[in-house]
């Protein structure tokens, strides 16, 4: 069993190589054998599964060393697995929701002519989250982690022909770089406190106490800093809303269920390290907190739907890193919502898909309106995926938010009143912007424009089958398109009531470990807030939209209104500090280059070929000059010595 | 007679050649010159010999004559022979290794 593991790496790794290098003969099939490959990991990950469940709880932990990566003397890095029940968790949901939307990309890719490519890219990444999520030291942890990010560069501008996603690209990448310099950090500081950056040995000194507080604070930022790169948490989350320029199946796999998670990922494995660093476990929940309601507002604003997800993203993300936060109360929890959002959000990414494919690629949602009766599936699929997410009773949302939203309040003290009124406003504004994102897509009149015209078409996504100047018209999507998305809904629906009847928080424990919350509120008390503010959210939003039509221009708005439109200002605030900061920085950097460095090595040449061409002139040319100063030079030199015998 | 007034003409000679080598730019004239200057050098050496009463000074004398009489075998042959390349004897123009 030990060597499937490798397995499940090596077959989306094997489907990257032959897709990437295979050439134009592939064309014709290369979608399928990057399914397929999918698909049996899927398979193998499934059979781990199964075998896992066979063993009593503590047993469950499997190891495959392939072999030793860098052999140096008191340092030494493994290519080696782990696969507990945490990691187990992440295959499953990697490989089953990786491969539906590869079968989903099958058809939404249809008519571009590099879709062999972008399969290629596609396995690529689920290569290397299983990488990230399988492997049992921190360094080949990082070599995942740089992985995703690859491919999320590789994907985020697949369409590189449009400067705005070559751009988004390349936003996502830098933006990135500075999570990815947390994590080096906190692996060399895990390495010069431990002497190791295994997962066994680092997690267990860590527990045991043998390093001091200060140092685990430190290492514990570091991840953070990591895990808000990657997870797009305040500070770093300006990529993830221009990432969506990336093909849809993208923004739903990596940016949405997997990749995005990773940083939640990285925050419950090092569990022991956040637990015996208390402050910085603070810091944890505070930017979880801030995200979510950040991310909710954004989301409030946006017109472009996978811009208004993205923001959901964010928000959701935002959930599970103040779970995780919390501590054993919370990270089971964190977990659980990982994997619910994984199924309703890449569910609601591939109705967006599935609307914007039957759209003409129009994403502004302004123009769309009453597309319930034309996408019939998309709408069920989609309002299935948009009732779990705020959290409607029984739906998996429900179950997943509420655990975190009540963990919160058990965090205990003022911290916890505060942390759990930020979830609750967060549920309510989630419930608004999603019945808002609801009601401007499917229900009210039509405000369908006729597509862009010809000149725009670098903004079209290829593949677009747009007459310029024609109305669209919205038709249901093929059925390799729906099958996904009836899946997903399916998983939407069920996968809370199923983790929280089945005993999801007892799967987990042996690896995160788990305490009960004690909230100062019933947990009944909880849920009735949860269930009131998510019905107040959604009949705000209906009295704003649904009652009302939708103006085709957005409206100017109010101040925060115009503010969430473009991010919170995130990318002003970037902007003023960091780009003219490091303008000006680097100005005064060139400025001292010029004038001292440049000035002392330039100085030195003139003087030096200023003394030279004086010296020159001594060289005239005329024989009785020397002779004047072989003479001068004889005389001086006898007076010398007549002078020293004299003396 | 005083040999200490050889001693003042070898100065007067020596002087006088080293003035010629210095002010004057035909080769021939320098060349000329020059010998002046090895002769007051002879001049002196003898006379200093006549003044210590040895041999030492005589000696040398013959020794330098006979390097004079080498180098004016050498050096005229280069003066002819870059008169000849150059029509000009002037030790100006003869300046092709400077910048």
């Amino acid at each position: 069993m030990d060597n499937l593991i490798a397995l499940l790496v090596a077959a989306p790794l094997l489907g990257a190589a032959v897709l990437l290098t295979g050439g134009r003969r592939l064309d014709k099939a290369g979608h399928w054998l990057g399914t397929l490959l999918a698909a049996v990991s899927f398979v193998i990950g499934l059979v781990l599964f199964a075998d896992m469940l066979g063993k009593s709880a503590d047993d469950r932990t499997l190891h495959q060393t392939l072999y030793t990566w860098i052999p140096v003397e008191g340092f030494q890095a493994d290519i080696a697995f782990q696969l507990d029940q945490l990691s187990m968790t992440f295959v499953l949901l990697i490989t089953g929701v990786g491969t539906l939307i590869h079968v989903y990309s099958i058809g939404y890719m249809e008519h571009d002519e590099r879709r062999r490519r972008f399969f290629g890219y596609l396995n690529l990444f689920v290569a290397a989250m299983l990488l990230l999520v399988l492997a049992d030291n921190y360094l080949l942890l990082y070599f995942g982690w740089e992985g995703v990010g690859l491919a999320s560069y590789l994907l985020i501008g697949f369409w590189q022909h449009k400067p705005s996603a070559a751009t988004a690209a390349k936003k996502a990448f830098l933006v990135n770089r500075v999570g990815d310099m947390g994590l080096s950090i906190a692996i060399m500081l895990m390495f010069t406190t431990f002497g190791t950056f295994a997962f066994g040995p680092v997690l267990d000194a860590a527990a045991g106490g043998d390093a001091s507080e200060g140092k685990l604070t430190a290492v514990a930022l570091m991840l953070l800093l990591a895990a808000c790169g990657k997870s797009a948490q305040v500070p770093l989350q300006s990529w993830l809303g221009d990432a969506m320029e990336g093909p849809t199946p993208v923004s739903a796999l990596i940016h949405a269920a997997t990749m995005v998670t990773a940083g939640v990922y990285l925050i419950v494995r090092s569990a022991d390290i956040f637990n015996a660093a208390p402050d910085a476990q603070l810091v944890v929940t505070v930017v979880g907190a801030v995200t979510l309601l950040f991310g909710a507002i954004v989301g409030c604003a946006k017109d472009d739907i996978k811009k208004a997800l993205a923001g959901s993203t964010m928000s959701q993300i935002g959930y599970m890193v103040l779970a995780a936060g919390l501590g054993p109360i919370g990270y089971a929890f964190a977990i659980m919502h990982l994997v619910t959002h994984g199924f309703f959000k890449a569910g609601l990414f591939l109705g967006a898909g599935s609307v914007m494919h039957g759209m003409n690629d129009e994403v502004d949602m302004r123009k769309y309106g009453g597309l319930r009766k034309y996408m019939p599936v998309t709408f069920v699929t989609f309002g299935l995926g948009y009732l779990a997410i705020i959290g409607f009773p029984g739906l998996s949302g429900f179950f997943s938010k509420d655990k975190i939203i009540e963990a919160a309040f058990a965090k205990g003290g003022t911290e916890g009143w505060i942390l759990g009124a930020c979830a609750l406003l967060g549920a309510a504004i989630t419930a608004y912007y999603m019945t808002r994102v609801m009601i401007m897509t499917f229900f009210g009149e039509k405000r369908w424009q006729p597509a862009p015209d010809p000149d725009k078409a670098a903004s079209v996504e290829p593949g677009a089958d747009a007459h310029p100047g024609e109305l669209p018209h919205p038709h249901e999507s093929p059925k390799s398109m729906t099958l996904p998305m009836i899946l997903l809904a399916v998983g939407s629906v069920g996968a809370g009531a199923f983790f929280e009847y089945a005993g999801f928080v007892e799967w987990l424990e042996p690896v995160t470990g788990f305490e009960h919350g004690h909230s100062p509120l019933s947990a009944a008390a909880v849920t009735t807030a949860t269930v009131v503010v998510m019905l107040l959210g959604v009949g705000v939003a209906y009295l704003q939209y649904g009652r009302r039509p939708v103006p085709a221009v957005a409206p100017r708005g109010s101040l925060l209104t115009r503010a969430a439109r473009r991010d919170l200002l995130q990318d002003d605030f970037n902007h003023v500090v960091f780009v003219r900061g490091g303008t000006h920085l680097t100005r005064s950097l060139v400025y001292v280059d010029h004038s001292l460095v440049d000035g002392v090595v330039n100085g030195t040449a003139a003087s030096v070929g200023g003394l030279s061409g004086r010296l020159r002139k001594l060289q005239n040319g005329y024989a009785r000059s020397y002779a004047v100063s072989m003479f001068g030079g004889t005389a001086v030199l006898i007076a010398a010595t007549l002078l020293m015998r004299a003396v | 007679m005083n040999p200490v007034n050889y001693l003042y003409l070898a100065a007067l000679l020596f002087t006088i050649g080293a003035t010629g080598v210095l002010i004057r730019r035909n080769a021939i004239v320098l060349f000329m010159c020059v010998e002046l200057m090895l002769n007051a050098c002879n001049l002196a050496f003898v006379a200093f010999s006549r003044m210590h009463g040895n041999l030492d000074g005589q000696v040398i004398a013959f020794f330098t004559m006979v390097v004079a009489a080498a180098e004016v075998v050498v050096g005229l042959a280069i003066i002819v022979s870059v008169f000849r390349a150059r029509h000009s004897a002037s030790v100006d123009d003869a300046s092709l290794m400077k910048l």
